[in-house]
């Protein structure tokens, strides 16, 4: 597969005087996962919601498999394949496994006018598509509540893919989760994309994106600071990168004085 | 019993899943909200049946006294209990009977409208309240209770005012003779199941009356509102798509829009639901008295809402059912008619109220937390 699924061309995005994203491009193949890097207010935000339709680009142009796109709307993207799982979420704690699944989109059953939600196919697949990931739902009537962050995080992964995702954007997806959640998580989407997906990853923890990525983009802000590939930068080149390198070197230098103040 | 007791203990000590299975459905009972208010209903029938089995309070009469009374607070209340579901209060229902009456009784008594006529236009009134209410409450995004707090003043005044500018008078009586004969009247007047009633009347089962009629004559058309409107209401909020809706779009507003539900378009149908549930009430209560009053429904919005709380709602949106409402309902009913059968001052049904309301909200946060807390 030459083809690229999704091409970002000098995409940039203003509000008002401030420069949000200026002339960023990435390129995405199937089955490939690039994380998207950036420190707070790299443009990140701007950039998947970009991606989901909610904002528009105001210069530069989206491909998807080869024919410009604009998205008038969030569902546009959604329709087009786009599942953008944000940080919340959108699940809601105090309802059912299966009725956070299938939230917005239930499946019905019935004669027409009287449709009723099918909750009986709804609950298998919900159980279903959570075994898939290792995730036994013993009740799927249980709260989304009583789950872990990680279970969480691959509830909302697992419902987009469900519904026809064929480019999976994540946001920050790992990064309030501790370390077996989030390998949790991270086992989950290497396994989506070897299915066939498109995964754009943003995060800021190169630890959790560098074992996954087959490439990365870094964001400083509002500019790509160019897509690397995996096999051509080190995961320290990449945090140097991202931090702005001059910053860490400066706190290490820092950190070092107060270290010798104290002793 | 024996045996089965033994079976059960031997089961459990080789069959580890089956205990954990016992052990969920018990917890699966405990987290449904209505559990809470079907407890408090057990307890207060258990009382007044310690403390005034004796007194009438239990005959066909009396039954039929306090249970037409919980139903009209019912009906609001599980109106009420949907839209606190999905995340709003509505305070104007207590303001929106009131007006419902008058937009009945004028049009029928001073303008000469048949009577079904008036009582749809009452409706219609409704629907319009209900739409301003939601939309205004949608569009802004400011607080519910604000919204509606401002319409509580704006329909109770306009109530009195209208009234008094056209009868010069905050009554309207006169509705009685106009039932009869009505097309649409009856289904908010009619006792049902009459021969039931009769038959047991004529089995000397029942109290008669000195001419050999049953005192209790029928079934109030309350009842079977509130009968239907429990059902409906659970219908829709467990086995429909729209259902699942209130609870996205009171749960989590934001989460909701972002996979597609029209949160907008929910939560001022519920508001449209409250405002006609009003209505309901004010239809049934202004042809059973045969007269509106400018103050019926003072404080029922209120007395809503407590009970949808009782009921099992939370005050946060998101959680709850139609069927706590219901008993919270009955609770409230069954007291408030049950007090006059006890040797307590009836002064105290408020505190009691009150009371009831404060265990209702400290269990019902408990139950929050059981259904959210990590494995």
């Amino acid at each position: 597969m030459s083809e690229n699924l999704i091409e970002f061309n000098n995409i940039s995005k203003f509000f008002g005087k401030v420069i949000a994203l200026k002339d960023v491009t990435m390129k995405l193949k199937k089955g490939e996962i690039m994380c998207l890097l950036g420190d707070n207010g790299a443009g990140k935000s701007t950039l998947i919601k970009t991606l989901a339709g909610v904002h528009r680009p105001d210069e530069g142009e989206i491909i998807i498999e080869g024919k410009k796109t604009v998205f008038d709307s969030p569902k546009d993207a959604l329709d087009i394949g786009i599942g953008t799982v944000y940080q919340d979420l959108a699940l809601v704690s105090l309802m059912s496994v299966t009725r956070n699944f299938f939230m917005g989109r239930e499946p019905l059953k019935g004669i027409p006018f009287i449709k009723t939600f099918d909750i009986e196919k709804a609950n298998k697949i919900a159980s279903e598509r959570m075994g898939q990931i290792g995730i036994d739902v013993r009740d799927p009537s249980q709260a989304v509540g009583t789950m872990s962050g990680g279970e969480r995080q691959c509830l909302a992964i697992s419902r987009a893919i469900y519904f026809g995702a064929k480019v999976l954007v994540l946001d920050e997806p790992t990064s309030a989760l501790g370390v077996h959640q989030a390998s949790m998580v991270l086992k989950y989407v290497v396994k989506a994309a070897s299915e066939g997906l498109a995964v754009i990853l943003i995060t800021h923890n190169v630890h959790h994106a560098y074992p996954v990525g087959n490439s990365f983009t870094v964001l400083n802000r509002g500019r790509s600071l160019g897509t690397f590939n995996k096999k051509d930068i080190s995961r320290e080149e990449l945090l140097g990168m991202m931090a702005g390198g001059e910053e860490l070197d400066k706190l290490e230098v820092e950190l070092k004085e107060m270290g010798r103040l104290n002793s | 019993m024996s045996d089965k007791a033994k079976s059960i203990a031997s089961k459990k000590s080789f069959d580890q899943d089956e205990r954990l299975q016992k052990v969920s459905k018990l917890r699966l009972l405990l987290n449904r909200p209505e559990l809470g208010a079907l407890g408090g209903a057990i307890l207060v029938f258990i009382f007044f049946g310690i403390v005034a089995g004796d007194t009438g309070m239990f005959s066909a009469y009396g039954m039929l006294n306090f249970l037409d009374v919980s139903a009209n607070l019912g009906i609001i209340a599980i109106a009420a209990a949907m839209l606190m579901i999905g995340g709003e209060f509505d305070l104007s229902i207590g303001s929106m009977i009131g007006f419902a009456g008058i937009c009945i009784a004028i049009p029928a008594i001073y303008w000469g409208w048949p009577l079904w006529t008036s009582i749809i236009f009452a409706f219609a009134m409704a629907v319009l309240v209900g739409y301003f209410n939601g939309i205004l409450v949608v569009k802004t995004g400011l607080p519910s209770f604000i919204v509606t707090l401002a319409m509580l003043f704006i329909l109770r005044g306009a109530t009195l005012a209208i009234t008094r500018l056209i009868t010069g008078r905050t009554q309207v009586p006169g509705l009685r003779v106009l039932i009869e004969n009505d097309p649409i009247a009856w289904i908010f007047a009619t006792d049902t199941f009459t021969w039931l009633f009769n038959w047991l009347g004529s089995m000397n089962l029942i109290a008669l009356r000195t001419d050999g009629t049953p005192l209790a004559t029928g079934i109030p058309p309350s009842v079977i509102w509130f009968i239907a409107a429990t059902l409906f209401a659970t219908w829709i909020l467990m086995k429909t798509r729209y259902g699942n809706w209130i609870f996205a779009s009171g749960g989590d507003k934001n989460g909701a829009t972002n996979v597609g539900v029209p949160v907008g378009r929910v939560k001022i149908s519920l508001f449209i639901g409250t405002a006609v549930a009003a209505t309901v009430f004010a239809t049934i209560q202004v042809l059973d008295a045969g007269s509106a009053d400018t103050m019926r429904g003072n404080l029922k919005e209120l007395e809503a809402i407590a009970a949808a709380v009782v009921g099992g709602c939370l005050l946060t949106g998101g959680y709850g059912s139609a069927i706590g409402a219901a008993f919270g309902a009955l609770i409230f009913g069954t007291v408030s008619m049950g007090i006059f059968y006890t040797d307590v001052d009836t002064d105290w049904f408020k505190v009691f109220l009150g009371a009831m309301m404060l265990i209702a909200v400290v269990f019902n946060n408990y139950v929050r937390k059981r259904v959210t807390e990590s494995k």
